[in-house]
């Protein structure tokens, strides 16, 4: 048994509770919820296991570092902090709907580091300007605030669809939690999220500051971080204002998760970007 | 009267949180500007990329360098104005509910919608022992009141967290303080020194400027080291700084740690090789294959074996030409006869027999050659970092502050019911109502448990 297996066996046992989350709240079966909750327990252990396994296995070569330096172990980590902050929020506030629209997205991210061909799941070296302890607080941080910013896009569209069916009744959405509930959580989710963002730029502009004597260079995936900042930003004073509750603050946590996504992803596609690794 | 009319109206206008919205979402969108179309490129590329006529639209709001253009600096001085107005107006209003404690009304408690009862075997008085050491536990600070109906205990804590916000402001103003300190008084600039050389002079970036340092910096040695699988592993320069004339300091620096001295950072950034300086040479006749080997210096001409003539190597290329094949690190000689006019020889290094193909009595070939490297360093002075790092730090506080406590006050409203008493619990919060609501209940669980077994 290695990481990669452990991991890709991760990645099923998470698209089966992510399955079993949605069966239990379109069908309404509360025994099926348990079970989802069950499997997701059994994921986070078969991710977490993988995690450190890979840990051990870069020793074992010869170049051990912390699985947090490539895209494939940062989409790793990202789908274990998704599923630690949803089942944390399920156990608080008891409901396991929002798990059928935050287990999806643990499940993609995971699914996209197994079986993307473009994904290399190598145990490669640390490249010079990586060899730093400021690697593993900067990811953690950063992790753990997209993470709880994707909680609080599922919990957006949640309330989206809530909200546009307030009278009459829903075969699906009478189950959801009140309007009132789910704003309320979506604004805790996002300002945990936007904590750690924060954290996780800071961080981020330390180590440059360390690496390469500035803390911040106008760098398109710096930018793209600071544009995600100032649009989660915008939320929480936007939410202070009068008319700006609920529907408006969800549709701008959407748009923020997805400036998360292309601060993550996208920024590979811009042009005149230097790589971190490039002499 | 004019000047106060238009303060005023200034002043309500930078006090809206609105225009906060507006300013940090018209920062977001217009950033994205500058990520797509490259910064502080050559104007030739953006010229021929965007053509005259967006070039000059371009130019004329310095999208080449927007995030310093005077547009992008006046969105960010906006919202600096709009933080502090906003902070200054709101804040006395603050500081009166955080620096007195609370009046506490019995009725506003009473008129709360969300309240937990249950009603217990003790008198008002008997409670009162009972609780108020809970309470004070719990909420630090405790107050009893004598009600209309009974008796009422008042907790409080938290009422500190309200300053939490202006403590996230007032770090964004010592970012945007200590940015404006590192751009005024700050460089950012880079050198290349080849090993055993020095230099004080070094040049600043997206400027035609050069830049003298206190000291000149001497590369004494560099090393690229590589992994198994062929990727670099470290970079190491080893340094030694000069002051007039002394060396006084000398250190080995690597990626991710630098060499920092009187306010200056010196860091590993790139690395390369200089042409090559030194060359082993054979030349062999073909007739008697005799050898002949020469060191020689690249660009000064020697005699060549057998008195043929002169010789001198006067070219070199990483990948060189061959009839349009790439023929790899190349270097090109020039031999010139006794007799006859000068002739180019193409000399690559993958392949020592090339020069056969030319069928003259001598056969040149390299056989080997020595280059330097030059370390590539990065070289910086700010002197605002230390501002931005405890803008740094006060943030992270301030948000942490912000998001997480709040400002609670409950009443536990003690109500005489003959022998026994109805205890009403109900609280207030700031912030996460959801979460009082929670705490409410848990406490009022705690009370009634308290009276049955204290």
């Amino acid at each position: 048994m290695n990481s990669s297996l452990m991991l890709s066996l991760t990645t099923f046992v998470y698209g089966l509770a992510a399955f079993l989350y949605i069966v239990s709240w379109v069908f309404k079966k509360q025994a099926v919820g348990v079970l989802a909750t069950g499997t997701s327990v059994a994921g986070i252990a078969a991710n977490t296991a993988g995690i450190i396994m890979r840990w051990v296995e870069s020793y074992e070569l010869g170049i051990g570092h912390a699985p947090l330096s490539n895209l494939y172990e940062s989409l790793v980590f990202f789908s274990w902090t998704i599923v630690i902050i949803y089942l944390v929020v399920e156990r608080k506030y008891n409901d396991r709907i929002i798990g059928a629209f935050s287990m999806p997205l643990a499940f993609l991210a995971i699914a996209y580091a197994s079986l993307s061909p473009n994904i290399s799941d190598r145990i490669q070296p640390l490249i010079p300007a990586l060899k730093s302890n400021w690697l593993i607080a900067h990811v953690i941080t950063c992790f753990i605030g997209y993470a709880a910013l994707a909680v609080a896009f599922g919990i957006s569209i949640m309330y989206l669809f809530k909200e546009a069916r307030t009278s009459g009744k829903s075969f699906l959405l009478d189950r959801f939690p009140a309007p009132a509930v789910l704003d309320e959580l979506n604004h805790q989710m996002i300002m945990f999220g936007f904590l750690f963002l924060s954290i996780g730029i800071i961080t981020g502009a330390v180590w440059a500051n360390s690496a390469w004597g500035r803390y911040w260079g106008w760098d398109p995936k710096e930018i793209w971080s600071l544009i995600t900042w100032f649009i989660y930003a915008a939320l929480l004073h936007a939410r202070l204002t009068r008319g700006w509750h609920g529907r408006r603050v969800a549709y701008l946590s959407i748009i923020g998760f997805m400036a998360v996504i292309f601060t993550y992803f996208g920024v590979n596609l811009l042009p005149g970007l230097h790589s971190y690794g490039q002499v | 009267m004019a000047l106060l009319y238009y303060f005023n109206r200034s002043w309500k206008f930078f006090s809206s949180i609105k225009l906060t919205v507006v300013l940090l979402l018209s920062l977001a969108v217009t950033s994205i500007i500058g990520t797509v179309i490259p910064q502080n490129k050559n104007y030739i590329i953006y010229f021929r990329e965007y053509g005259e006529f967006l070039y000059g639209i371009f130019n004329l709001f310095d999208i080449f360098d927007m995030y310093h253009s005077w547009w992008f600096q006046l969105l960010l001085l906006l919202l600096a104005i709009n933080i502090v107005v906003c902070s200054i107006d709101r804040f006395p209003a603050t500081w009166k509910i955080v620096a007195k404690k609370s009046m506490f009304d019995v009725s506003r408690f009473r008129r709360l919608s969300s309240k937990e009862e249950v009603t217990v075997n003790r008198s008002p008085a008997q409670l009162i022992e009972i609780y108020k050491p809970f309470i004070a536990k719990v909420f630090g600070y405790c107050r009893v009141e004598q009600t209309d109906e009974g008796v009422c205990v008042f907790g409080e804590k938290g009422g500190w967290s309200r300053l939490g916000v202006y403590t996230v402001h007032l770090s964004v103003v010592f970012l945007l303080f200590g940015g404006l300190i590192g751009s005024i008084f700050g460089f950012e600039g880079f050198v290349n020194i080849p090993e055993g050389e020095k230099t004080e002079y070094i040049r600043i970036k997206n400027a035609e400027k050069r830049y003298r340092l206190d000291f000149e910096i001497r590369c004494d040695d560099f090393n690229v080291s590589f992994y198994d699988s062929g990727s670099p592993s470290e970079y190491r320069s080893t340094l030694t700084l000069i002051e007039q004339g002394k060396p006084v300091l000398k250190k080995d620096i690597i990626v991710n740690d630098p060499l920092r001295y009187k306010g200056i950072n010196i860091f590993q950034s790139s690395y390369g090789m200089l042409p090559p300086e030194d060359v082993a040479l054979t030349f062999k006749n073909r007739e008697t294959g005799m050898e002949y080997n020469k060191n020689v210096t690249v660009g000064r001409e020697f005699d060549a074996p057998e008195n043929i003539g002169k010789f001198i190597i006067n070219d070199y290329r990483k990948s060189g030409k061959f009839m349009g094949h790439d023929i790899g690190e190349t270097f090109t000689g020039i031999l010139t006869r006794n007799t006859g006019s000068p002739v180019e020889i193409i000399l690559p290094l993958r392949f020592p027999s090339f020069d056969r193909m030319r069928n003259a009595d001598f056969v040149v070939s390299i056989t080997d050659y020595k280059s330097r490297y030059y370390t590539g360093l990065q070289i910086t002075k700010d002197p605002g970092v230390l501002v931005v790092y405890t803008g740094f730090v006060i943030m992270i506080a301030g948000c942490f502050i912000t998001f997480f406590l709040s400002h609670q006050r409950v009443c536990i409203d003690i109500i005489a019911n003959g022998p026994a008493s109805r205890v009403v619990v109900s609280g207030i919060s700031n912030k996460n109502r959801l979460g009082m609501q929670q705490k409410v209940k848990q406490i009022s669980k705690n009370l009634a448990r308290l009276a049955l077994t204290a």
